[in-house]
């Protein structure tokens, strides 16, 4: 079976990602591309009383762009935005169980892609 | 004989292992021949006592048998590395400094394997010039440029016989006639060919050629390079003398006897091997260009009758071979994500492709244990990984659009 240096964490996410889809309507968009790697990643968000209730994703990338997207999706579902905001790249990493070196910076955007789609929800409320 | 532990090459039988460009198994044959030399027959082959002749003889037989299989003038042609890598490197900075009096010009293709590629690029740090010969979207060389870019300064010229990424069988002979009219030698890496299509070293007027011992179902360890009578060429690696002076170290006598019987085995089963895998590349390649948007690299009928290689948009080369391997079935990528460098493959870039093209990458290289049945399973995981991975793709719509 694969072994690419992946932790069984990342391969199952890899196999059975969560939240994958998209939002119609969403309260918050963000999407972010590595042009050096080439993962592009992008995630939606329902947010009820600053609290994320649904959240989904999609990404074009490696075993780890999609390991990392849908582990971001279930570490900030449920969450307040203001909490959600701080879950880091090293977070997903860790709660993956670590991610090759070489996969650290290109592959492991989905904490930024999160952040991205809570900054642009905080922007519509405030346009409201 | 002992039995073989399972599958014709040792191979678990579940299994359909698709990447043979990248490592072969060993053939028991092979295997039981070279044996010996890894505890009884021990020899250092250049001790002059009966444990070294004995050790010596196996290297010089498996020498005739390297020369037998390229057709090459004698053994003496053939030298011994540890690699093709090394094999590569003697030849580009071998020939380059040996003959430097008569000129600093060096030419390689720009689908050449990066040890030929990366070593042209150091000499230029000891003043060559190093041009790189571009390719067709097919991969084959641009004969016109060939010939403009020669000069008489030219000492080297590497093609590679055929590519181990995207199949395609490059017109050596044509290419050899252009390199001598202007130029000095031609090397070729024939690493991905060999054991594949034949080979005749005078025929197609090769100065220079690579072998690998694994790529012929040899053990890994050995590479082995030709080197044309009258051809000056100076060592890399110095030190006790050995394989006339070009490569000293003591010789991995198990690796090379097993090299040779190797390329011996293949020499007689070659042709009826290679006829048995091209209907089944042929079905492999109709079926998988069912799916939508897949697309064929390399060229569609010059090409190694083991290999088929794809790219699908909107999807990474990666997470295909992850998701393959959920199938037990193995194959290869030339996507970024799945380099050390995190570069997509300079040969499907040279071809052509964009970046994004390059990533959705997918090389399928066929081998002794596949079978005709392995296509429907093959095909059908190959089109659930691509939908399946499209599903999670943002790219899709949005190309589509």
């Amino acid at each position: 079976m694969a072994n690419v240096g992946y932790s069984k964490k990342v391969m199952e996410h890899f196999m059975n990602p969560r939240n994958v889809g998209v939002i119609e309507n969403p309260d918050g968009y963000g999407k972010v591309g590595n042009p050096v790697c080439g993962d592009v990643m992008e995630i939606y968000i329902k947010v009820k009383d600053d609290k994320i209730t649904d959240i989904k994703f999609r990404t074009f990338g490696c075993g780890s762009a999609i390991a990392t997207s849908s582990m971001v999706t279930e570490l900030a579902k449920g969450k307040h935005v203001d909490e959600a905001v701080k879950i880091t790249r090293a977070d997903v990493a860790n709660e993956l169980d670590g991610l090759p070196a070489q996969k650290m910076h290109c592959s492991n955007l989905a904490a930024d892609a999160l952040h991205e789609a809570i900054k642009d929800y905080k922007n519509r409320k405030q346009k409201k | 004989m002992p039995e073989q532990p399972c599958g014709s090459n040792g191979v678990q039988m579940s299994r359909i292992y698709l990447d043979n460009a990248s490592s072969m198994p060993v053939d028991f044959r092979v295997f039981e021949f070279a044996k010996p030399y890894l505890m009884a027959s021990h020899g250092n082959p250049s001790s002059l006592h009966s444990v070294g002749l004995e050790a010596k003889q196996a290297v010089e037989e498996s020498r005739r048998k390297i020369a037998e299989f390229i057709h090459a003038e004698n053994e003496n042609t053939i030298i011994f590395t540890g690699s093709a890598t090394e094999a590569n490197n003697l030849a580009v900075k071998g020939t380059a400094l040996r003959n430097i009096i008569q000129g600093k010009a060096i030419i390689a293709s720009a689908i050449e394997h990066m040890s030929v590629i990366n070593p042209m690029k150091e000499m230029q740090k000891n003043g060559f010039s190093f041009t790189s010969l571009s390719v067709d979207s097919t991969g084959v060389v641009d004969l016109k440029k060939l010939e403009n870019i020669l000069t008489k300064n030219t000492v080297l010229t590497s093609i590679m016989y055929a590519n181990n990424e995207i199949g395609t069988i490059e017109p050596i002979s044509e290419i050899s006639k252009i390199v001598h009219e202007k130029g000095k030698y031609l090397h070729v890496d024939a690493v991905a060919a060999a054991g594949r299509i034949p080979i005749d070293v005078q025929k197609d007027g090769i100065d220079l050629l690579t072998l690998s011992s694994n790529d012929l179902y040899g053990p890994q360890g050995a590479g082995a390079l030709y080197v044309k009578p009258g051809v000056k060429i100076q060592s890399v690696l110095l030190g006790g003398g050995q394989e006339r002076g070009l490569r000293s170290g003591t010789e991995n006598v198990f690796s090379i006897v097993g090299m040779g019987e190797a390329a011996r085995i293949a020499q007689q089963e070659m042709k009826q091997e290679s006829s048995r895998l091209l209907p089944i590349r042929d079905k492999l390649i109709k079926e998988i260009l069912k799916i939508d948007q897949s697309y064929l690299t390399g060229h569609p009928s010059q090409r190694l009758p083991h290999h088929a290689s794809f790219r699908f948009s909107y999807i990474e080369g990666e997470s295909i071979l992850l998701n393959m391997d959920m199938y037990d079935i193995q194959v290869s990528t030339g996507s970024a994500c799945s380099s050390k460098t995190l570069e997509p493959s300079h040969v499907l870039l040279a071809i052509g492709l964009k970046h994004e093209e390059a990533h959705g990458s997918m090389v399928i290289t066929l081998g002794r244990s596949t079978s005709m049945n392995d296509v429907e399973l093959v095909s059908k995981a190959t089109n659930e990984t691509v939908q399946r991975l499209r599903k999670l793709s943002p790219m899709s719509q949005e190309w589509r659009k």
